[in-house]
């Protein structure tokens, strides 16, 4: 089966959807408050709440499934809080304790409601998205808007609209206050804009998209949408309402790809389709990986290129100056050189690209020469050690004979000291600037 | 023994304290955990004067701002700011916490920073318009850093993020303004400055209450001083209280014997809570 069926698909791929940019925008938040693990103890401290709310109405109607849930959504939050204070413990470990009690205690009630019940823990965990199938459903796409009706959309994918809607709502009304909040809450609540409350709405709201989401897609992508698309827009932006557009985009992206691959990926082997969710979250964490390698500024593969080239570049510049030296060490007015010692032989690999950047000619070895641009580059590298050296012994208290090493790491990089000399503490000239 | 209920009645009645000042502290006491932090605090700031809060480490100097901003419980005591409460007057305090209170890879830009001063007077819920936009900018350029307000603050170095902190003070126009050590790590250019932003503010009738913990500069940046130390030890223009011998009950021995007091207090109550 390689093609969407809207009978199969229509709604399963809607709630996905609805549920990866709910969590995926509300993320973001936890994120930046370093409280990511936060959306995974309310997501599993709820089940307590669902089966309570059940056991004591004997229904299993949205309203009260939510109530239950929100009830033992902020009740996480408050032990969380209680343990980390009467506890003294870090945080991580308070929400670990909270979550696993609470989850466990859910686990142990459905057990013995089993018999009245149609919930179980793994329905929690990886949800039903086949119960969504839409057994009217037209059989080309094109029909699909004309065929839908108000009654045809699943209670869960309703429940996910509006968890939807308030989440988003909610960012975009409150984007300044939350931004606030979760940079300095010090200021925000100097100001009165109240970051407490802000948080607890944030996280009643994780408790209502865990809710809505449940059913339908399980809390394991709950959990991945809280961190993935987040973690994944923060990679790629240095501005908070980019990362927000972002988030949601790449929400929509794992939640598409990852319910493609679910049947698509098994049938390369002639295998049967996996589980929805598991591959959603499976997407958001290779999306993740993916950004974590190639993010253009942040990525590890761009910072080792960066760090590369910056190596590069030293090797040149200390090839260029070790020529240098070594004229000024030929020359009749030389000052004795001991620190022509110091010098490392250059690496054949930075004299075959000085000689292809046109800085160098001659063989290799003593008839090594510089161009007339490979001596303006080696003489702003000189320069530069030299002030520094100056610097270091005269600002900075340094004896003469302590200064080379750090200025050979400072020559390479930003600054240069604004120090006026036309000797360094050798009694070597310093190159005027070109 | 339960701490005392907080006296939440006005100083109108209060002679010793006065209505136009900007800052009225009255009987202040904050404790963390039950050890106190700061005992039985009096103070009255005048107004448009730059005033320095002096004081040994954890005498309580943060915690007086964070009191007066109601970042901390009082255990007791009343704040009033002209003879009004805080909740009324909010908009027109400013506060600049310490540079590392804050996470500086935090995705937003210098102006983002800026504009955060002027959320207060924006409201809730409302979209930041032109005219808050260009009030921030001037602020930046004000304090040196017209050309960086889209840079992440993570790329600016400390001094220029001190600096950004200064921009948002000045974007908030509050009449009173609490720092907490904005000279802590910051390169010479920065300090003066700031210490010229400060003076503007001063001549522009704003009282300006800093966490200072450089005594060297205290006579030539400051008018007035607070020598703290879990209590007031002396208050007033630096030309009478930052004497040498303030100085010495400030930072000498009275402080251990004080603290030791304090611990023994807080040992005793524990101790009787246990039992």
């Amino acid at each position: 089966m390689n093609s969407l069926d809207p009978a199969l698909d229509l709604f399963p791929l809607a709630a996905s959807i609805l549920a990866a940019i709910t969590c995926g925008v509300l993320g973001n938040f936890l994120l930046l408050r370093r409280e990511s693990l936060m959306g995974d103890a309310i997501s599993h401290g709820v089940l307590p709440g669902l089966v309570i709310g059940f056991l004591i109405t004997g229904d299993r109607s949205p309203f009260t499934m939510l109530i239950g849930a929100t009830v033992a959504g902020i009740a996480t939050v408050l032990l969380v809080m209680l343990v980390r204070r009467l506890g003294r413990v870090e945080a991580g470990a308070a929400m670990g304790v909270v979550f696993s009690v609470l989850f466990a205690l859910g686990v142990l009630l459905i057990e013995r409601a089993a018999r009245q019940t149609d919930i179980d823990a793994d329905c929690v965990l990886h949800g039903q998205l086949e119960t969504l199938a839409w057994y009217d459903a037209p059989a080309l796409w094109r029909d699909v808007p004309a065929w839908t009706t108000i009654e045809s959309i699943p209670r869960q994918v309703w429940g996910l609209v509006i968890a939807c809607l308030l989440a988003c709502g909610f960012v975009i009304a409150f984007f300044k206050e939350l931004r606030l909040a979760a940079f300095d809450p010090g200021l925000a609540s100097s100001l009165g804009l109240r970051p407490r409350a802000i948080d607890l709405v944030t996280m009643v709201l994780v408790a209502i998209a865990t809710v809505a989401s449940f059913e339908a897609v399980g809390s394991i992508l709950v959990i991945a949408m809280l961190i993935c698309p987040a973690a994944t827009a923060r990679l790629l932006t240095d501005r908070l309402s980019r990362q927000v557009l972002l988030s949601v985009v790449v929400a929509i992206a794992t939640a598409v790809l990852g319910y493609r691959a679910a049947t698509v990926v098994p049938s390369w082997f002639d295998d049967e389709s996996v589980n929805a969710a598991g591959s959603m979250a499976m997407t958001a964490g290779i999306i993740l990986v993916a950004a974590i390698l190639l993010a253009p500024v942040h990525g590890v593969v761009s910072r080792s290129i960066r760090s590369r080239r910056l190596a590069r570049r030293i090797a040149v510049d200390d090839l260029l100056a070790t020529l240098l030296r070594t004229e000024e060490a030929r020359s009749p007015d030389a000052v004795p050189a001991s620190a022509v010692n110091l010098l490392r032989p250059p690496k054949p690999a930075a004299i075959e690209r000085a000689r292809r950047s046109g800085l160098v000619e001659g063989r290799s070895g003593s008839d090594l020469r510089l161009t007339e641009d490979g001596r303006r580059v080696a003489r702003d590298v000189l320069r530069r050690h030299r002030l520094w050296e100056t610097y270091l012994v005269e600002e900075a208290g340094l004896s003469p004979d302590h200064v080379h090493d750090p200025a050979e790491v400072l020559e390479h990089l930003g600054p240069i000291p604004s120090i006026r000399s036309s000797r360094d503490p050798h009694g070597r000239p310093i190159p005027d600037p070109d | 023994m339960s701490p005392a209920p907080p006296d939440r009645t006005s100083l109108r009645d209060r002679p010793e304290h006065s209505s136009s000042s900007p800052l009225s502290i009255h009987a202040m006491t904050v404790a963390y955990d039950r050890k106190p932090v700061l005992w039985d605090v009096d103070y009255d700031a005048p107004t448009g004067r730059l005033v320095a809060i002096v004081g040994p480490n954890g005498a309580g100097k943060s915690t007086l701002i964070k009191g007066c901003l109601g970042l901390v419980p009082l255990a007791s005591g009343v704040v009033e700011y002209r003879g009004r409460p805080l909740e009324e007057v909010r908009q027109r305090i400013g506060y600049v916490p310490q540079r590392e209170s804050v996470d500086w890879e935090f995705p937003v830009s210098a102006l983002d920073v800026t504009l955060m001063g002027r959320y207060g007077r924006i409201g809730w819920c409302r979209p930041i318009g032109r005219r808050h936009r260009a009030a921030a900018r001037e602020c930046l350029e004000r304090v040196g850093l017209a050309g960086l307000e889209n840079r992440q603050i993570d790329q600016l170095s400390g001094g220029q993020q001190q600096r950004v902190f200064l921009a948002r003070a000045l974007a908030q126009e509050a009449d009173l303004y609490f720092m907490d050590e904005p000279f802590a790590g910051v390169d010479a250019a920065t300090e003066r400055a700031i210490v010229e932003v400060l003076r503007d503010m001063r001549d522009a009738g704003r009282t300006v209450i800093v966490v200072h913990h450089d005594l060297q500069t205290v006579p030539e940046y400051f008018d007035e001083v607070l020598l703290l130390n879990m209590r007031v030890v002396a208050a007033g223009p630096v030309e009478d209280a930052f004497t040498r011998e303030n100085l010495q009950k400030t930072y000498g021995g009275r402080l251990t014997l004080l603290a030791e007091a304090a611990e023994a207090i807080a040992r005793g109550r524990r101790g009787r809570d246990r039992g």
